[in-house]
């Protein structure tokens, strides 16, 4: 944002004395105040707290599946709660939905559009939502019937005035959660497509969201090209907490199990943890060697462990309580653009730009 | 990821009273932000660690799973004696 350093005329709505200048001031009074405000309680690492945790012992995981099929780049997968379907989207405009446990394809749906960005599993099973360079969000019900044009059936319920990064279901199939190239995120009522809340205050594309787990109450946290990630109240659409600590672009958020804390993975090839209560970075996933982005994070069920998948075509298992990696796997040939863990957490997978998808476990 | 444009969002200054609602926004968001109550981090970080240890014997992946369990793991192959 540019800013004037000539007092401005007042208006009505604004006092006399909150000219441009004053304002301006206290803005910069304020971002002080926060920083030592958060600096005050910064009184111990998180990897120091956990020095006399036991440390994790050889950790193997494998590729058990791979799942063939998308004509290009695979951009975002998600899982159903059923522990064995995922729905994948691509490049190549298709969002298919697949058993990893045989492999098979169930459903297929070609969209409108190439750059299929985002998709997810609806909670009940029974549908899936998904856009990308359409600008839209479109929720697509599945048949038992695999001959059924699914694309027939399809509902469109979200409209962006720029690409769709991410989307998401809330606790039901009745709400969808988007975020946008357009540096929005909203949320919508399926049914009707009405918008029932929009979030603003990123200053740049929103990349990625999570919402918190349901215990925790009605938040989510959001990433973007700022370099921010924002705590949004879903009911208020206020921001209630951002964190600016990233380098560059913030490609991934997820909670951490309790909802206390959530990690993000970036393109300057760090991914970070940032304690909610404690309103601050807690802890930071890097080495040297890593060079490259992480595009993608995830937890294990306890949140010990933190996966990243990344631009050089791996994926780090990160110690997070100690700040160690744990692991590096290998197996896609090119980057891995997007990872989750199964709702059972006794598996992950990752979808990668070499076409396929692949179940670890 | 395709090339995604940053927005960068530019107030147009046809009158000055644009930029003051947007900068007055900017100030109650940070009046907000400031005035929430925060813990020490070693108490934020003693309580992530209570729930890695909490959680640790249901995380599957941190304690190993049997192919018996495990859908995904192969299953051993028996051999008839």
């Amino acid at each position: 944002m540019i800013f004037s350093t000539k007092p401005e005329m007042a208006t009505q709505e604004i006092q006399p004395n909150e000219t441009l200048t004053n304002l301006k001031a206290e803005s910069d009074t304020l971002k002080t105040k926060l920083e030592d405000e958060r600096a005050k309680l910064h009184d111990v690492e998180l990897h120091q707290v956990a020095e006399k945790v036991d440390g994790l012992g050889q950790f193997i995981m494998k590729t058990r599946r791979t799942l063939k099929g998308h004509g290009n780049k695979v951009l975002c997968m998600d899982w159903c709660k059923d522990k064995r379907r995922i729905v994948s989207s691509s490049q190549d405009g298709k969002v298919i939905v697949w058993d990893a446990f045989t492999t098979n394809k169930e459903h297929a749906v070609t969209m409108p559009c190439t750059w299929v960005m985002a998709c997810a599993y609806a909670p009940s099973g029974c549908a899936v939502a998904c856009g990308g360079l359409d600008n839209k969000c479109s929720v697509y019900p599945l048949s038992l019937d695999k001959n059924e044009n699914l694309a027939a059936k399809k509902k469109s319920v979200a409209m962006h005035t720029n690409y769709l990064s991410a989307c998401s279901f809330t606790n039901s199939d009745m709400q969808i959660l988007t975020s946008s190239g357009d540096g929005t995120c909203a949320l919508w009522d399926v049914e009707s497509g009405q918008l029932l809340q929009s979030f603003h205050g990123h200053a740049a594309d929103v990349l990625c969201l999570d919402l918190a787990p349901s215990e925790t109450g009605n938040t989510f946290v959001s990433g973007g090209c700022d370099k921010k990630a924002n705590v949004w109240d879903m009911r208020s659409g206020q921001c209630i907490q951002s964190f600016e600590t990233h380098e560059s672009d913030i490609n991934s958020v997820r909670y951490y199990p309790s909802g206390d804390a959530f990690a993000s993975g970036s393109d300057d090839a760090t991914c970070r943890l940032y304690d909610l209560r404690a309103d601050r970075e807690v802890a930071i996933y890097s080495k040297e060697s890593i060079i490259f982005g992480a595009s993608s994070v995830d937890f294990s069920l306890s949140g010990r462990l933190l996966f990243g998948g990344y631009n050089d075509y791996t994926i780090n298992v990160w110690d997070v309580l100690k700040g160690t990696r744990v692991s590096i796997l290998f197996g896609h040939e090119n980057r891995v653009s997007t990872l989750r863990l199964s709702p059972d957490g006794t598996a992950f997978c990752s979808g990668s730009w070499d076409h396929t998808l692949r179940i670890w476990a | 990821m395709c090339d995604h444009r940053c927005f960068v969002y530019e107030i147009v200054k046809m009158s000055g009273s644009s930029n003051l609602v947007a900068m007055k926004k900017i100030v109650q968001q940070l009046r907000f932000e400031a005035s929430i109550n925060r813990v020490k981090v070693s108490q934020a970080a003693a309580d992530l660690q209570q729930f890695c240890m909490q959680n640790a014997l249901q995380d599957p992946l941190l304690t190993g799973v049997s192919s018996s369990t495990n859908p995904f793991r192969p299953q051993k192959v028996c051999s008839f004696l």
